[in-house]
Order: C-alpha cells, then sequence, then structure tokens
C-alpha cells in the first residue's frame, strides 16, 4: 500500500488538481459494483449534508414546535395530511424533528472527528517519533481505551462532562467529546505505525543531515506523509460518531428534545409507542440513521478497496475491534498496515 | 487488541527478553507476559473512570441533591468519606475493589457485588444466544460471499453486512418488535420469560440465573419453551450486528485461502467446488475467526446495555441504563469496572488461544 502512494504522483501525468482530490480520484479508479457502491454512498451522504444544511428551509415546523397558528398539534397521530409522518406522544412533528436531527448528527460529527484527528494525529506523530517511555506508556493506555466498548467510554465521558443532560451546545460538545475520546486511539495508532514506518525512511534521514528540526521534519516529512489513510478513517469513525451518538441519545444522555433534535433520543420514545402499534415515530429516526450510516460506510469501504486492490485478495489474519463499529475489512487494512511497518 | 499480542517483542515492554529461539518454554512465557498484561489495562480504566466520575462532584451530591436538605446531604457525604482528598480516596477504592468490595447502590442500597452477580448471568445469556445467532449466520453467508465472489450474491451480501453494521440494535430491536410480537403476535414483546416462569426458575436451588440452563436442569419444558420464545428477538437483534463482522471475515479469509495454491491443486484433482470452499478453504480461515470471536465480546457487552434496554431484558445492560437514569453513580462505576475486567480477561484468554492455535502470534 505504502509503495503505491509514494510511487502514484510519479507514475500519474498529474492531471488537473480536482481530479486528484481523495474522493474524486477514487472514482475514476473505480469500476463496475465498485463504482456502483462508491455513488450509492456519494449520494446517501450528499443527502443527509444537504438535509442537514437545508434543515430550516425543508422541515416544516421547528423540533420543539408543538403548536402553530390553528392551535396545538395532535398527539400520536398517524402519517398523512399537515404531518407528513406523523406525531409523537408528545405532538412533536416526526418528520420535523427527523430532518433536524440531521443537523445535530452534522454538527457532533464536524467537532467530534477533527478534534479526535487533531490530538489523535499530534499524539501519534509525537509518540511514534520521539518512542521510548512516551510511547510505551502511550500505547498500553490508547490500547486499555482502545479494547473497551466504545459506548461505556462515551457514557463515562458524558457523566465527566454535563453530569449527562444538557442544551444544545453543551450536548453536542460533551457527546463530541465524549466520541473524541473513543477515537484517539484510532488515529493515534494509525499515525503512529506510519511514523515509525517513515522515520526509518531514507528522505527522513537526510532531513536530519541537512539539519532540520525534529519540529520540521515531523511537520513537513513524517506529517505529509502519515496522513494518507485520514479520508478512509474519517469516513468510518463519522458513521461511527454517529451510531455512538444515538446510542448515548438512546440511553438518555443525549441533547433535551427542547434544545435539538436527536434520532437516538426519539428511538427510545418510541419505543413505549411499539407495543401499541405506532410504528411511525420509530421506524423513520431509525431509518434515518441507517441510511446515514449505510451511505457513509459505502464511501469508506469504497475508497478502503480502491486505495489497495490487492487487499481484497491477499487479507489474511485479519482482526476486528474493540468497537461497535464493524468496519472490519477497512479495519484490516489499517491493521495490515499497522503490522507491516 | 492485537497490537498486545506482538506488544511484548516490537515495544520490548521491559518485562522479559524474548529469545527468538525457544521453541518449547516460548508459549509458558508468553502467556505469563500476557497474563501480567492484564492487570494495567484494568488499572488504567478503573483510573479512568473513576476520575472521570468524579469531575461532576461526589456521587451522593449527584444522586440525592435537591431531594434531601444540605445539612443530611453533608451529613451523608462525610459519613461515606466523600469529603476526603480524592487520592485517599481513590487508593481506599482500589483497595476495596481488590478484596471484591464494590461499594453500595445509592439509589437501592444493596451492594453492588451483589447487584452484579444477580444480573451478570442475564448479560451472559444474551450475549452468548447473540453470539450463536452471530456464528450461525456470519459463516455460512460468508462462505457464499465468498464462492460466489464479485457476482450478484457477493455484491447482496457485501450490503447486507453493512447493514447489519449501521442499524443500531435498538433500531432493529424496535423493527423485530414491531413486526414479530405486536403485527404477527408470534413472540413476546419484552422481559426474559413470563413471571410465572421466571419465578420457578429462581426459586430453584442454587440456580445458574441462565434460564435455559435452569429451565433444562429442572426439566421443565413449558419453562424452556417459554424462554427460548422470549430469547429470540434479543439475540437477533444483538447477534446481527456481530453476523455482519463474521460475513465478513469469512469472506475475504476464505478468498485469501481459495487463491492458494494448494486449492488450485485440489481443483486440479477434481474436488468439487462445494468441498473446495467448505473443506480445504474454510477451515485456515476460521483462525482468524476465533481471535475476532473473542474481540467481539467488547462488542457484544457494548450491544448488550442498548439490546437490553430495548427487551426489558433485566441484565447488566438494563441495570446500568436505570442507574444511569437515577445518577446512581457508584453502581455505574461497579458495573463498568466489572465490564473492564471481563474484557480485559476475555483478551488475555483470546490471546493465548490464538497463541497456540498459530505459534507465529508468540514471536
Amino acid at each position: 500500500m505504502s509503495t503505491t502512494a509514494v510511487i502514484e504522483p510519479v507514475k500519474d501525468p498529474r492531471g488537473p488538481w480536482f481530479r486528484r482530490l481523495p474522493v474524486i480520484s477514487h472514482f475514476n479508479k473505480s469500476v463496475g459494483l465498485q463504482r456502483g457502491m462508491l455513488v450509492a454512498g456519494l449520494v446517501l451522504t450528499a443527502v443527509f449534508l444537504l438535509t442537514a444544511m437545508f434543515a430550516p428551509l425543508i422541515a416544516p415546523f421547528g423540533f420543539s414546535q408543538i403548536s402553530d397558528a390553528e392551535g396545538n398539534f395532535p398527539s400520536q397521530q398517524p402519517p398523512g395530511g399537515q404531518h407528513l409522518w406523523g406525531t409523537t406522544v408528545g405532538s412533536y412533528d416526526v418528520f420535523s424533528r427527523v430532518v433536524w436531527g440531521a443537523q445535530t448528527a452534522v454538527l457532533v460529527i464536524i467537532v467530534a472527528v477533527v478534534m479526535s484527528i487533531f490530538i489523535g494525529v499530534i499524539l501519534g506523530l509525537v509518540s511514534g517519533y520521539i518512542g521510548g517511555g512516551l510511547d510505551r506508556t502511550l500505547v498500553v493506555i490508547a490500547d486499555a481505551i482502545y479494547a473497551f466498548p466504545p459506548l461505556l467510554v462515551a457514557i463515562v465521558m458524558a457523566i465527566a462532562i454535563s453530569g449527562g443532560r444538557s442544551s444544545l451546545w453543551g450536548g453536542i460538545l460533551a457527546a463530541a467529546i465524549s466520541i473524541t475520546v473513543v477515537f484517539i486511539p484510532q488515529y493515534f495508532r494509525v499515525i503512529r505505525a506510519e511514523t515509525i514506518r517513515l522515520k526509518a525512511e531514507p528522505f527522513v534521514e537526510s532531513a536530519k543531515v541537512v539539519g532540520a528540526s525534529n519540529i520540521r521534519i515531523m511537520r513537513l516529512h513524517v506529517f505529509k506523509n502519515a496522513t494518507r489513510t485520514l479520508p478512509l478513517i474519517f469516513t468510518l469513525n463519522a458513521s461511527e460518531a454517529i451510531l455512538t451518538l444515538a446510542g448515548l441519545g438512546f440511553l438518555g444522555f443525549g441533547i433535551e428534545p427542547t434544545s435539538a433534535a436527536e434520532w437516538g433520543f426519539d428511538l427510545n420514545k418510541a419505543l413505549a409507542d411499539t407495543t401499541s402499534g405506532i410504528w411511525w415515530t420509530g421506524v423513520f429516526p431509525g431509518l434515518a440513521i441507517v441510511l446515514t450510516v449505510l451511505g457513509l460506510t459505502l464511501v469508506g469501504e469504497s475508497i478502503n478497496d480502491l486505495n489497495d486492490p490487492r487487499l481484497r485478495g491477499r487479507k489474511k489474519a485479519v482482526s476486528g475491534k474493540g468497537g461497535p463499529d464493524s468496519s472490519t475489512g477497512a479495519q484490516a487494512a489499517l491493521e495490515a498496515e499497522v503490522r507491516s511497518s | 487488541m492485537t497490537t498486545l499480542i506482538e506488544a511484548p517483542p516490537t515495544d520490548g515492554e521491559g518485562l522479559l527478553p524474548i529469545k527468538k529461539k525457544t521453541s518449547g518454554g516460548g508459549l509458558g512465557r508468553y502467556i505469563l507476559i500476557r497474563f501480567f498484561l492484564i492487570f494495567p489495562t484494568i488499572l488504567i480504566l478503573v483510573t479512568m473512570v473513576f476520575f472521570l466520575m468524579r469531575t461532576t462532584g461526589d456521587p451522593i451530591t449527584a444522586a440525592l441533591g435537591g431531594r434531601l436538605p444540605p445539612e443530611q446531604l453533608q451529613e451523608r457525604i462525610t459519613a461515606a468519606g466523600y469529603d476526603r482528598p480524592i487520592f485517599v480516596q481513590y487508593f481506599e477504592y482500589l483497595a476495596q475493589l481488590i478484596t471484591g468490595n464494590f461499594g453500595t447502590t445509592l439509589s437501592d442500597n444493596r451492594p453492588v457485588a451483589e447487584m452484579l452477580a444477580t444480573y451478570g448471568a442475564a448479560t451472559l445469556e444474551l450475549t452468548i444466544n447473540a453470539l450463536l445467532v452471530a456464528l450461525v449466520v456470519g459463516i455460512p453467508l460468508g462462505l457464499i460471499a465468498a464462492h460466489r465472489r464479485d457476482k450478484g450474491p457477493d455484491a447482496g451480501l457485501r450490503v447486507f453486512a453493512i447493514l447489519c453494521y449501521a442499524t443500531p440494535v435498538f433500531f432493529s430491536g424496535l423493527l423485530f418488535k414491531l413486526t414479530f410480537s405486536v403485527w404477527l403476535g408470534w413472540l413476546p414483546v419484552a422481559g426474559r420469560a413470563t413471571p410465572a416462569n421466571e419465578l420457578a426458575l429462581t426459586a430453584l436451588e442454587s440456580p445458574t440465573g441462565i434460564y435455559w440452563l435452569d429451565a433444562i436442569r429442572s426439566a421443565n419444558m413449558a419453562a424452556l419453551a417459554d424462554v427460548i420464545a422470549h430469547s429470540i428477538l434479543p439475540a437477533l437483534a444483538l447477534g446481527l450486528l456481530t453476523a455482519g463482522i463474521f460475513l465478513r471475515l469469512v469472506r475475504t479469509n476464505v478468498i485469501g485461502t481459495l487463491g492458494k495454491d494448494y486449492v488450485e491443486a485440489g481443483r486440479s484433482r477434481g474436488v468439487s467446488e462445494y468441498r473446495l470452499v467448505t473443506k480445504h478453504a474454510y477451515k485456515p480461515a476460521l483462525i482468524p475467526i476465533i481471535t475476532v470471536m473473542g474481540l467481539q465480546i467488547a462488542v457484544l457487552l457494548g450491544g448488550a446495555v442498548l439490546t437490553e434496554t430495548t427487551f426489558e431484558w433485566k441484565g447488566l445492560g438494563f441495570q446500568l441504563a436505570t442507574y444511569l437514569t437515577a445518577r446512581d453513580f457508584v453502581a455505574v462505576q461497579g458495573i463498568v469496572v466489572l465490564l473492564a475486567v471481563i474484557v480485559a480477561v476475555t483478551n488475555f484468554f483470546v490471546d493465548i488461544l490464538a497463541a497456540l492455535i498459530d505459534p507465529r502470534v508468540r514471536y
């Protein structure tokens, strides 16, 4: 995998810059079934992002609105008429809450993934480059967190941050930080392994010989080369972030219904409805989660396959990981990398 | 955890030097090193959980604040020793843990250890059931996908695997409940057994707490049928989450082994495609599955928390959610610590198993 990535730019006649962007270059490389999966994933992801962006325009009502000019909304009304997807027991409009939920999810993903990339990458770089006792300590800590059910880590973090209940931004931050703690070990591992591999490369050695400082080497020579797997981890973690957020919300650790819409929380409330045959309060937010995660995972998977077609045939001794994420295929690729280095 | 397998040689944990040439003594030494690695893992998690849970304040204020007058609150805090320096409390907590004392829950005032013992069995039962579902669904489908690689069935199964992962257990649980319990009326909505059977099973002499085992032991067939009916939906919801992982794992590994020379040799001898897939390619592909099966314990335990809440399955996860709502952080801490111990110990056994099967792991 590493050799292809290093050699590629040389082989490439270097098309226009936009053709070399991560997802676009992958699209051009893809054929047949793989392209189909990539396109399906991109479409689902695009729908999710657009919904989140234009939530105020799409949603007919506010996420905590229970009445309009014509009076109070009915409770538990079946889909149809004014309320496209029906209303909940608390008279919330299901369609509006699902749409607003996309916005909450995007905010949490962005904050969580950006924070974990930032912290994980820095820790991984420093740990891998410096090595020694610091490296060993960090590896043991990261492994301990990594092996533990992510949802439990997130629960503990949520208690620590907000005591478990909070406002919109408080809730988003709490959820995002909880998820961040789960993800840091993953970025840390990958980047550390890459750094250790790169440290032995001749170009790093040459940089040392000409007297470049450690910071400069880390920043210029190692960082740029170590981060090429990041788009892949990003998409995979985005989907995992959604699932963790929904899990937290489902356990009542999400964001209060009056401060934002959150799919997991809505599903928790919908659970009580099922026994009386009310399906619309749970099915729609649930489908929203499934389709969003599906889209992101398809994109991530496709990128993974396209990054290294050889892996598909050669992969062996795969190991999964301790999270509820099951992206074993992609994970195997990363793990294979960790091993080979 | 895989890095832990490799940690001793690469990172040289400093515990014991590993000689490349030992063949007989290697395993014993590896087991020893691996065994001692359990403790830092547990210690790190316990420490993390302890200090994080305390950042919001003492557990008594969290659980009872606002419900008791300030003086009484203060009195209870002093009585429980929560006003002492945090490090004193931390070391006291560690000392208690070693003796198996997990403290007393605040909301219903029972020993945490007793609570863990009561509900642990239910979680164990659910996890075993789910693992069975995952294997029964995942392995055959994985074989099919590998056999029909890049054809229609493979594409379908890969999407199925991603769907398994993309569907949160509480949503698949909700769908199953709607379909099979509410609309079709085939299976019970929630719980582990009907109240009458539950009473009968818990009244047994030294019950294991695993209901189907208890039902078989007491030869109570009606209860067994009832317990199985209650188990199906939760086991499906949680099992499918992992089934997707097994499917993909079997697929990639069998594809890998199918490309090997000995499979080609078998094919040239006229061995049937079916036999090639199920015998020649499948068996070597099993090794990584055993490793991952252990790693899935963590996933299953995490998923169990959500599944139990969905199906009111009275196990550790259900209790965890209840105590979270009651803001009883002593109980929460106890459950989380127990799960940490379980995960660490399982990973230890998995690594040992992997080393027994594949000697290369040790070096």
